[in-house]
């Protein structure tokens, strides 16, 4: 399990997120909400050692990140990023460095590693295009692709920064699958989300942040609950019962709304 | 972000490989036989396999064919090698060891030492790689530290490059004689190089290249970008010190006997890209044999397009490479990004 303890990190001496206590648990589906620029990306960063710890600490296990080395820390966690480059290579060998943390020299790809990427290229359905270079794929393929990679680290953590970037609905609902899958077979599955809606549907806890602290880690229920989304995002969040259990969505705030109408139709009134 | 060119064909990449395998030891071995006396390959066989070491065929190949065909064999895979790597690493299509001032800095440690020492020529290849290290840390330092645009490291190269090249013109300006070992210093040229200087340089690429070549997959896992290469467990930091410091060592030993050659490291990479992908081995293997023929047909064409005159190979190497830059730059301009 990997622990959040009093952590701060941030950029050129600037803290982004303050305090931040937090775990990750296996077989959860952990999401991080929080308006632009809270730090969602700067924590996972910060807990996959990516950015040095400004004060607090970060333990795998009973080990602090620092007494672990890249490797070792690839093999315990994946991160599919938030913005990345497109080399011009297929697709399976995309996938196949996502065994980069278990290679040794002579640095061969073996038959069990070959095995694994054909496995996660199935569950992310990217298989079919196995053989199509990685820069000819649209958007949401390439997201497949890169989710494949991270899932063939075969870690027992998996970060993923705004996985749904690029899917379509049907995908998106996929992913949301994938990640319910993987919590089953045992493993830590955070993800950073900006769809309240899908982010509460999805799952078994939510970590609100808010000017780079931490608000709120609870139940989507108890979150909801307690208003915070409505502060933290200045709108209105509501939930309804359906067949399919309960439904969450958003409006803008009344007051906000009718205000910006007002802003708008002063504005362009004399120039429709 | 850019996207580099497609893949070609399997059958248009067996033939690439098949024509750059042929091509370049038949330039280089035409590079031997023409010159103001014409040599056949008989006599060249005859001279390498020891048969006849006291002809005047024997000296011309010996100490002059000879040392100019493998220093332009040796400065072309370097270069071009050194150029696939800083692309690499800077995450960077317009990054080149010229275009970034690692062969200017380079080229100012060796007109310093000159003009201190003229007697110290054997280390210039040493301390050409110390030159180029230190303009490649320079512009590694402010990409880092500023998260500064593709374009501004390229201009901030370009001004560490002219920095670097006033300080060449006042060191050749103070000690005018500062330079004259090494031959078409500015342009860069072949003229007059000698076996022995070209010995210490030839163990610093030999040896770099293939330290380089053993990293291949580390290069693969660094071109994802920092954030996923050290998600896959990729020390980045020291990953890119290493491979620069070697990119750094390439140039340097290129420059300490043929100068300042310009746009070798930039264009090889970009054509080998287009038919060999971008798999980092087969780029670099493909760089290696491309920058070698490429340089050496620049080298010939030099030396026979204008007969019995004979232009610095650095002329011609930007006649070709002059256009294709610019064509570079407009394609990026008007690319998908």
């Amino acid at each position: 399990m990997i622990t959040l303890q009093n952590l701060t990190a941030g950029y050129n001496g600037k803290p982004v997120i303050q305090n931040i206590s937090l775990n990750f648990v296996p077989g959860e589906v952990l999401v991080l909400l929080g308006p632009n620029g809270c730090g969602k990306s700067t924590l996972l960063k910060a807990a996959l050692g990516l950015l040095p710890p400004m004060s607090g600490e970060v333990f795998y296990g009973d080990t602090e990140i620092r007494r672990l080395k890249p490797r070792e820390i690839a093999q315990k966690a994946a991160f599919l990023t938030q913005s990345r480059n497109t080399p011009s290579i297929t697709a399976q060998k995309m996938v196949l460095h996502g065994r980069f943390p278990y290679l040794s020299y002579p640095r061969h790809y073996s038959s069990k590693d070959h095995a694994i990427v054909r496995q996660a290229m199935e569950v992310t359905g990217c298989l079919p295009y196995e053989n199509v270079n990685v820069s000819n794929l649209s958007g949401g393929e390439r997201q497949s692709v890169y989710l494949a990679m991270a899932l063939a680290q075969n870690t027992g953590t998996v970060f993923m920064d705004e996985p749904t970037t690029y899917l379509d609905i049907h995908r998106q609902l996929q992913l949301m699958q994938t990640a319910r899958t993987l919590s089953q077979l045992g493993k830590a599955v955070v993800l950073v989300l900006h769809d309240l809606p899908m982010a509460l549907g999805a799952a078994d806890r939510v970590a609100v942040l808010g000017n780079g602290c931490l608000q709120c880690c609870d139940t989507p229920e108890n979150v909801f609950g307690s208003g915070i989304l409505d502060t933290v995002f200045s709108v209105e969040v509501h939930r309804a019962d359906t067949p399919h259990g309960p439904q969450y969505y958003c409006t803008p705030k009344k007051e906000e709304n009718e205000c910006r109408t007002f802003l708008c139709s002063s504005i362009w009134k004399d120039k429709i | 972000m850019h996207t580099w060119p497609k893949f070609s064909t399997r059958r248009n990449k067996q033939l690439f490989w098949l024509l750059l395998c042929l091509l370049t030891p038949i330039v280089a071995i035409l590079s031997l036989c023409i010159g103001s006396v014409p040599l056949t390959p008989e006599q060249i066989f005859a001279v390498l396999t020891g048969q006849d070491t006291t002809s005047a065929a024997a000296k011309i190949l010996l100490y002059t064919r000879l040392p100019r065909t493998c220093a332009a064999l040796l400065a072309g895979s370097a270069l071009a090698v050194s150029g696939a790597v800083i692309q690499t690493v800077l995450y960077n299509p317009l990054a080149s060891p010229g275009v970034i001032g690692v062969n200017s800095s380079a080229g100012l440690a060796v007109a310093l030492v000159c003009a201190v020492s003229p007697f110290a020529q054997q280390w210039t290849p040493f301390v050409a790689f110390f030159g180029g290290l230190l303009g490649v840390l320079m512009v590694l330092g402010l990409s880092e530290r500023t998260g500064a645009s593709k374009m501004t490291v390229v201009l901030a190269g370009i001004a560490v490059s002219n920095l670097f090249s006033a300080g060449i013109d006042a060191v050749v300006t103070l000690v005018p004689d500062a330079l004259n070992g090494v031959s078409d210093f500015r342009i860069g040229g072949l003229s007059g190089v000698t076996m022995s200087q070209l010995a210490p340089a030839a163990v610093m690429i030999f040896v770099s290249l293939v330290l380089i070549l053993s990293m291949s997959e580390q290069i693969n896992i660094l071109s994802l970008g920092s954030d996923t290469a050290q998600s896959l467990g990729l020390p980045v930091r020291s990953v890119r010190l290493i491979l620069l410091t070697l990119a750094a060592a390439l140039s340097g030993a290129a420059v300490s006997f043929a100068g300042l050659l310009g746009f070798v490291g930039l264009i090889v990479p970009h054509i080998m890209r287009q038919f060999a992908g971008e798999e980092s081995f087969p780029l670099l293997l493909s760089s290696i044999l491309g920058g070698a023929f490429f340089v050496t047909l620049c080298d010939l064409l030099a030396r026979v397009l204008f007969a019995p005159y004979e232009l610095p190979v650095g002329i011609v190497l930007s006649f070709a490479g002059a256009p294709f830059f610019l064509w570079l730059l407009f394609r990026q301009r008007g690319g998908r990004t």
